[in-house]
């Protein structure tokens, strides 16, 4: 998918060779179409035998049946470790209890700054925790003046204040996933920092529609901090002007007290049940998960291997950029493992837009979202009771 | 054989195709919204629920069904006669005697029409961009303030009606244009030798003349507009604050986005019956004119 799909054929020429009876063949799709390309082939009996699986999309299709568990493979597999992998990623791929995916490579939420703009305010370093953040916006909001502010919060996205959340440390949905945790302390500190940044005009109250071109907008110094994932890197590298290369970095994401958590992402590879190749399927799940296949993937397409022991490449090692992801996938806390999530996590942003916009007070906020989200997981509430009365 | 017989194994293949493609489908989307099929139904048919009206009513509860009806009315009641005056006035400029290089002009008004949306979508956000966008240039240097195109609440769906009577009025141009040239010339004739001036001639003439197909040109362009879709899933996605979502981009999230296939086809059926009410409004009110 994406750019994956287009360095994938590359990496197989090597595993093809390795395996002259099997012939791999790459459909490539595109990332936006591609959740529900794979619902519709799942409906139309024409799965693959494998794929590249968002983490956050791994629970539909277990919904489904769709995907085999892996844990009997794993066990016997002499080349998959699973202790090589970041238990964070790992726990994304943890259905009820069984392992339905291999993580192929990790994405994280980490905190993307300008260097320059924040010496100018005064800090030379990084914030940790949310009252330093807080303390640096304000200062770059005092020098940067009206028209433009010191952090991007893209309303059309949840994923910060999801991360947010995620470092209070407790669970986003309550009683087994049954009903929203809206209604927690938790959530209440991280909504009214969140908000916080918008009342006091350190974020735009934008979309990314709005600000049409992220990188351009970074270069401006329209903003100062933006939070978001490893793919930025090459990005930034390849489209910001030479003179500001060495003026911005990344940091790992500040929590309430000290460095925080955040997201576990990525795309972790699953087999198809209705697969009639599984023992070559899984063939190359283990050719793909070896660490110098993994270093190579990264070459390629930029993205973070997966596993522990790619990481010691010299190219990875030696890049700054790359050093705040793997101090933040030390903490990185899944999200709810239930197909339900992506749907309240939606809902969640459009209420924020809402309140941003002021057309909802904060204080109904959290009501408001556990009514919702519990009308969302009222059909998973009643099959879970029904399998229990069975 | 009876003509009767060879009539029905005439139209035959004809009927079954329909059948196949149209009618069961239909049959299939009216039961499923009467159950709460989802992606669990997907998985497993026993997850199915029958829950006949709930869809309904539920949807009738929700404040984002309430705002997707009244986006695509606001989109229908304003942006249809827009649309249709837009054409009139381009068929009127293309017909008239004075115009220069018909042809050429004919070409270019149509070219959006044939352009890819996916392009075109592209181009638009870039001249609508608050703060680099040509419109707002254009505004600005007027002395206006510049305005938050897509992302204001109040001005998103504006935004969206411009792009689509800018893609779309060329297609109903080329029919309002052949209906002109129907008119005979002797007509035209006679009202001017009776001293009529152009806006006599336009109201007691060419009105009256080009009825049906103005008749005929707004029922389909009505039609169209209470199914926009790819304009604002380009656009906005729906936003800001949901103010462009329509009622069938709630009936694809719902569908296609959520697997709530259940939920979609009672929107379907919904948007139906608003489509088939306003249409035999639109005939009725049309033959009423049409005897007075």
């Amino acid at each position: 998918m994406g750019r994956e799909g287009e360095v994938a054929s590359e990496l197989l020429g090597a595993f093809e060779r390795e395996n002259p009876g099997l012939r791999v063949r790459v459909e490539q799709l595109p990332f936006t179409a591609a959740h529900e390309k794979l619902l519709t082939a799942y409906a139309g009996d024409a799965t693959p035998d494998i794929a590249q699986m968002g983490n956050t999309w791994l629970p539909e299709f277990v919904a489904l049946d769709a995907v085999v568990p892996l844990d009997d493979r794993l066990r016997a597999s002499a080349q998959v470790d699973l202790a090589d992998f970041d238990p964070g990623i790992v726990a994304t791929n943890v259905i009820e209890g069984r392992q339905y995916g291999v993580p192929w490579y990790v994405d994280t939420r980490v905190l993307f700054y300008r260097r320059d703009l924040l010496a100018q305010a005064g800090f030379d370093a990084p914030p940790r925790d949310w009252d330093e953040w807080l303390r640096m916006q304000v200062a770059v909001k005092q020098r940067v003046g009206p028209d433009r502010y010191a952090v991007l919060l893209p309303l059309n996205e949840y994923e910060q204040l999801v991360a947010l959340w995620l470092q209070q440390g407790e669970p986003l949905l309550r009683d087994g996933n049954r009903f929203g945790n809206f209604r927690s302390a938790g959530f209440a500190h991280a909504l009214e920092f969140y908000l916080s940044m918008f009342e006091r005009h350190l974020a735009p109250p934008v979309t990314n529609n709005d600000v049409a071109n992220v990188w351009n907008e970074f270069a401006r110094g329209y903003f100062s901090f933006f939070i978001t994932g490893p793919w930025q890197i090459g990005e930034l590298k390849r489209r910001l002007p030479p003179e500001l290369q060495s003026s911005w970095m990344t940091a790992p994401l500040p929590g309430p007290h000290g460095p925080g958590a955040s997201s576990a992402g990525g795309c972790s590879l699953a087999i198809f049940r209705r697969s009639t190749r599984m023992d070559a399927a899984w063939k190359l799940v283990e050719f793909l998960s070896r660490p110098a296949v993994q270093q190579e993937f990264y070459r390629l397409s930029g993205n973070l291997p997966a596993r522990r022991s790619a990481w010691a490449a010299p190219a990875l090692a030696h890049d700054p950029y790359a050093r705040a992801f793997r101090d933040q996938l030390d903490r990185v806390r899944p999200i709810p493992q239930v197909p339900e999530w992506e749907r309240i996590a939606t809902e969640l942003r459009l209420v924020m837009e809402m309140v941003v916009r002021g057309d909802i007070p904060k204080a109904r906020v959290a009501q408001e979202m556990d009514a919702r989200a519990d009308l969302i997981l009222e059909k998973r509430r009643w099959m879970l009771e029904r399998r229990a009365h069975r | 054989m009876k003509p009767r017989q060879a009539a029905w194994l005439f139209v035959a293949p004809a009927l079954l195709a329909i059948a196949v493609f149209f009618v069961v489908p239909v049959a299939a989307a009216l039961v499923m919204s009467g159950t709460d099929f989802d992606i669990y139904a997907l998985a497993d048919l026993r997850n199915v629920r029958f829950i006949w009206l709930d869809n309904y009513l539920q949807l009738l509860q929700r404040p984002l069904f309430w705002q997707a009806l009244l986006n695509t009315l606001f989109f229908v009641v304003v942006g249809v006669p827009l649309s249709v005056a837009v054409s009139l006035v381009a068929a009127l400029l293309l017909n008239s005697p004075l115009a220069l290089f018909k042809g050429f002009h004919r070409t270019a008004l149509f070219v959006p029409v044939v352009a890819t949306l996916a392009a075109v979508a592209v181009t638009w956000r870039f001249l609508l961009h608050t703060r680099y966008g040509l419109l707002n240039y254009g505004l600005s240097s007027l002395g206006f303030s510049p305005i938050d195109w897509l992302g204001n609440p109040r001005w998103a769906m504006p935004a969206i009606m411009l792009l689509s009577v800018w893609k779309n009025f060329g297609y109903n141009m080329i029919i309002l244009l052949a209906g002109l040239q129907a008119i005979p010339g002797e007509q035209y004739e006679a009202a001017r030798l009776d001293g009529a001036g152009p806006l006599a001639v336009l109201r007691h003439i060419t009105i009256p003349a080009l009825g049906p197909m103005l008749l005929m040109v707004s029922i389909l362009t009505m039609a169209a507009h209470f199914q926009l879709f790819a304009e604002p899933y380009m656009m906005t996605q729906g936003g800001p604050a949901q103010r462009t979502v329509t009622v069938l981009y709630l009936m694809y999230e719902e569908g296609f986005k959520w697997w709530s296939l259940g939920t979609g086809s009672a929107v379907a059926f919904v948007l139906f019956l608003f489509m088939f009410g306003f249409t035999v409004l639109q005939v009725t009110v049309s033959r009423r004119w049409g005897t007075a």
